[in-house]
């Protein structure tokens, strides 16, 4: 040893000021995107009832993403069959909804409720269930080995797309929602569906809630530490494989969830529409950071307002304009907006 | 000179060197030994698919990258030959810029997807490369002004290589335009599959699969893996955009179905999984089989879906458009238990 | 004597293909600390991910307190009492100091009185309790990784070269907490390059060679011949 020592001081290593404007810049993204949009509509209520339905789909895709975000962070494994859950989420969840016609068909608020909630119970129930099947048998084997692991996970989609049809039959099912979330209420001369305003407030309810989970319990801090450091988890005496199996659980469970709301929102359900969706949840993935819940959301937030301020204003481009977001972000940040810090 | 022709690269097996000549002369004289409207198109399919699936091949076997867009590029050749032809009129000029720009635009594309996604990590190549196909997808079918939208394209080509033309007969077998079309996607078939064969075998090939094996060393010995993997990416994107033009040229048609569906994308990872990753031989296997199967095998569904009416459940599992629900399950199955496919195992054997 | 806490005999590992640990024998006394050295790259660090479970062992067994641990997976050994000090820290850097102890009590809330005790050991920790622990010194992220190791009774502590790259301030605060573990009753095992920080901490020493254990003794032994040294690690502690 021969420098001569410092002193020993406890030091914070206080972040510079550009740094920390670059660690909030993702969250200043989607105001800024709102303004964006304000300025080129021009009309306010337009503008409003757009910025909403932006919303309502952004949380809808959030809940869809969390869990295959989370999946990845944990173990590494990237799950392209997770499309699948929304989709038998959705029949499950419809299929309820429509047997419970005689509580969904009155103007009762509570009635209707109460068969949406029993609707999302049994779509999540079944898909979770689900989840855990598919983690055991098609994900189980295939630890580690990215190229094994999409090629497998894409034949449990197809699989259990195709028995969709097999169960349900193979055309598309139409539905109409409960009385009382049918209809717009007017806001600033903006008509705003209900369905949609409810689907902002319980979106964001339940990243509220993940976010409490994620930070204040103890199962929350072993999942964002396993993210980061899986081995080290392990080493201080917690069985990470349960930890992820649960995570898959739930996540598949959200996805099923996400599948009945996105029913709801689009009046109409089909096989294919969890992997129609997954596209969008990769984007929402890539742009927020694999593994990030935050990344996530507001990734998810930026790609649903953007789709809807971009069929307003230039309908051809809605579909591209995704990718253009996706493009923009990755020269931006090539490891998404809030990439996870993983230890070495 | 054989062994030249492919890049000393054999079968090394004496079942597959079989099956391989079996496939190459009944291919070489499809038009004589089944005649027929439809055995020729099955034979012209299994021409185009051998060399789409080895180009796939090259990044799924050879380079350990899984891309969904393939069937993008397949799709960027075919439009290019049905645009050029419309809007230059029938033509032999037509063909061939149609086919120069499409194979060019999808290299240019390949590369630009990899630029982006390859150089973070090669699992973001598999999401985006989903994500883009999607959107060019929908973009073709949306666009209906320039692209005919689910509709497709119709087009002419010329003369000569339609059935309108004649010019006499052969053993039996008249010989038309479509029989000389027929050649002209063999031909141009078998030199893209020796050009494939010829590319993996090179020093290239040899430093796309020390990537696959361990990136990591591979980098630490100085190789440059983005650039070989986008490479790779770029060569694998044209060829299949080649396929895609000799597809448009055969077919007389163009349309968002027969070119850029994803059920045809996992047609494709069926054949390279079936047939065997990371061997170009896989390609030709996989496709034979598939192609042959899918053109008969549904009817025997069709049959035993019948046959089972009145049971629960049995009917509508064996139904013909459930078919894709049996490839999932082969599909998974082959992952598992048969990862190096039919020429793995065949050579295993030897 | 009692018997020892940690036996690991004719332990092999690989990594990937290669051959890293090529029948390992070694014995952690009950009580005190044993120093692990030898060159880099000779297996130190892989014989401590096999302990904790890592790196699973090809053959050969590992016994700990008495029980046989080889096909345990590495929750179970962390629970069995193995804490684990990583080369690389293992800190979660996206969580706060708070939340890496909270974490690292696995059986239960954390001991008020334990934490005193290594507050007073580590005292920046208790200075940067809310900090997200990514943002610490590369200094207080050694202690807070040594404190997760701490936050609940162990019997057996692996350490890998926990003074690596530090001041000596912060060198001579580390074997003060050691030291202070070890006073309680606790054995540890430990990896160092600093040889200064070995002879004053080290009661026994094993020296690697290749994969295997070359020489075992006291570490007393060890530091007074320079003879000896040089044979073993190609070099003398007084070089260091």
């Amino acid at each position: 040893m021969t420098s001569a020592a410092p002193d020993h001081a406890p030091k914070y290593a206080q972040l510079s000021l550009p740094d920390r404007i670059g660690k909030a810049m993702p969250l200043l993204l989607v105001p800024l995107l709102v303004v964006f949009g304000f300025l080129s509509i021009g009309s306010t209520s337009s503008w409003l009832t757009l910025t909403v339905s932006g919303l309502a789909m952004g949380m809808m895709i959030f809940i869809m993403a969390s869990g295959l975000t989370l999946v990845f962070g944990l173990m590494d494994v990237i799950n392209f069959g997770h499309g699948a859950f929304i989709s038998v989420g959705a029949y499950v969840g419809i299929s309820a909804l429509l047997a419970l016609e005689s509580w969904t068909g009155v103007p009762s608020l509570l009635l209707n409720v109460a068969a949406v909630l029993a609707a999302v119970i049994a779509a999540m129930c079944v898909t979770g269930a689900l989840g855990w099947g598919f983690e055991r048998v098609i994900v189980r084997p295939v630890y580690g080995a990215h190229l094994k692991q999409i090629l497998v996970t894409v034949g449990g989609l197809i699989v259990i797309e195709q028995m969709i049809h097999v169960l349900w039959g193979p055309d598309e099912i139409y539905l109409t929602r409960p009385e009382t979330l049918k209809g717009a209420v007017t806001f600033a001369g903006a008509a705003i569906e209900k369905y949609r305003l409810l689907a902002v407030v319980f979106g964001l309810a339940l990243f509220v809630a993940m976010r409490l989970v994620l930070k204040r319990t103890k199962i929350g801090l072993i999942v964002r530490a396993g993210v980061q450091n899986g081995e080290m988890v392990e080493a201080l005496g917690y069985h990470l494989r349960l930890v992820f199996i649960g995570v898959f659980i739930a996540g598949s469970a959200l996805a099923g969830l996400g599948g009945v709301m996105w029913g709801l929102y689009q009046e109409v359900i089909t096989a294919g529409m969890g992997e129609e969706m997954m596209i969008l949840v990769f984007i929402v993935v890539i742009i927020g950071g694999l593994g990030s819940v935050e990344g996530a959301f507001i990734g998810a937030l930026l790609v649903g307002l953007l789709q809807n301020y971009i069929a307003f204003l230039e309908p051809k481009l809605a579909l591209i304009s995704n990718i253009a977001l996706m493009t923009a972000i990755l020269m931006w940040r090539p490891q998404g907006m809030m990439p996870v810090v993983k230890a070495k | 000179m054989l062994t030249n022709l492919i890049s000393d690269d054999r079968p090394r097996s004496l079942i597959l060197t079989g099956l391989l000549l079996g496939i190459l002369f009944c291919l070489a004289l499809a038009p004589f030994l089944f005649p027929g409207v439809r055995s020729l198109e099955t034979a012209a399919r299994i021409c185009i698919f051998i060399v789409l699936v080895a180009s796939y091949d090259l990044l799924l076997g050879y380079s350990g990258i899984v891309s969904f867009a393939h069937t993008m590029f397949f799709g960027l050749g075919a439009y290019g030959v049905a645009l050029a032809s419309v809007h230059m009129g029938r033509g032999y000029d037509a063909l061939i810029v149609g086919t120069v720009s499409g194979a060019v635009a999808s290299a240019l594309l390949a590369l630009l997807i990899g630029l982006f996604s390859l150089r973070v990590r090669a699992i973001f190549f598999a999401m985006i490369t989903l994500a883009v196909a999607s959107a060019v997808a929908v973009l073709v079918s949306q666009l209906s002004g320039l692209t005919g939208g689910e509709d497709g394209l119709n087009y002419s080509i010329p003369r000569e290589l339609t059935p309108a033309f004649k010019l006499g007969s052969l053993f039996g077998v008249s010989i038309t335009g479509k029989l000389l079309n027929y050649y002209l996607v063999f031909f141009a078939s078998l030199a893209l599959f020796l050009l494939l064969l010829r590319i993996v075998n090179s020093p290239f090939g040899r430093v796309l699969q020390a990537i696959r094996e361990n990136d990591f060393r591979a980098e630490a010995i100085g190789y440059r893996v983005v650039f070989y993997r986008t490479l790779a990416t770029c060569l694998s994107a044209a060829v299949a955009a080649i396929a895609g033009s000799l597809f448009a040229i055969w077919l007389r048609y163009v349309g968002p179905d027969t070119t850029l569906s994803f059920e045809i994308m996992l047609d494709i990872l069926l054949m390279v999984v079936i047939g065997g990753m990371g061997t170009m031989y896989g390609a030709v296997i996989g496709a034979t089989i598939f192609v042959l199967a899918q053109n008969y095998l549904q009817n025997l569904m069709g049959v035993a879906s019948g046959a089972t009416e009145g049971l629960p459940l049995i009917p509508q599992l064996l139904d013909p458009d459930r078919w894709l629900l049996w490839l999932g399950v082969l599909f998974i199955l082959s992952v598992y238990f048969f990862p190096t496919g039919i020429v793995g195992r065949l050579r295993s054997e030897d | 004597m009692s018997d020892p806490i940690l036996e690991l005999s004719g332990v092999h590992t690989d990594i990937a293909q290669y051959h890293i640990l090529q029948g390992v024998d070694l014995v952690v006394p009950r009580g005190g600390v044993t120093m692990l050295l030898g060159r880099n790259g000779v297996g130190k660090t892989t014989t401590l991910r096999t302990i904790i479970g890592h790196w699973q062992a090809k053959s050969g067994s590992l016994r700990f307190d008495g029980a046989d641990i080889t096909s345990l997976p590495t929750p179970a050994r962390a629970r069995a009492g193995i804490g684990f000090v990583p080369e690389d820290m293992g800190i979660f850097s996206d969580l706060t100091v708070e939340e890496n102890m909270i974490l690292a009590a696995a059986s239960g809330p954390l001991d008020p009185a334990r934490l005193d005790w290594i507050f007073a050991a580590f005292p920046p920790l208790r200075t940067f309790w809310r900090s997200e622990a990514g943002n610490l010194s590369g200094g207080q992220k050694q202690m807070l990784s040594i404190a997760r190791a701490m936050a609940e009774e162990r019997q057996l502590y692996l350490i890998d070269e926990p003074t690596k790259g530090l001041a000596p301030a912060i060198i001579s605060t580390m074997a003060g907490a050691l030291r202070d573990l070890k006073k309680k009753g606790a054995s540890i095992l430990l990896v160092e390059q600093n040889f200064s920080v070995a002879k004053a901490l080290g009661d026994t020493a094993a020296v690697m060679d290749d994969g295997r254990i070359v020489w075992a003794g006291q570490m007393a032994e060890l530091a007074g011949d320079a003879a000896l040294q040089e044979r073993l690690m190609g070099l003398t502690m007084e070089a260091h």
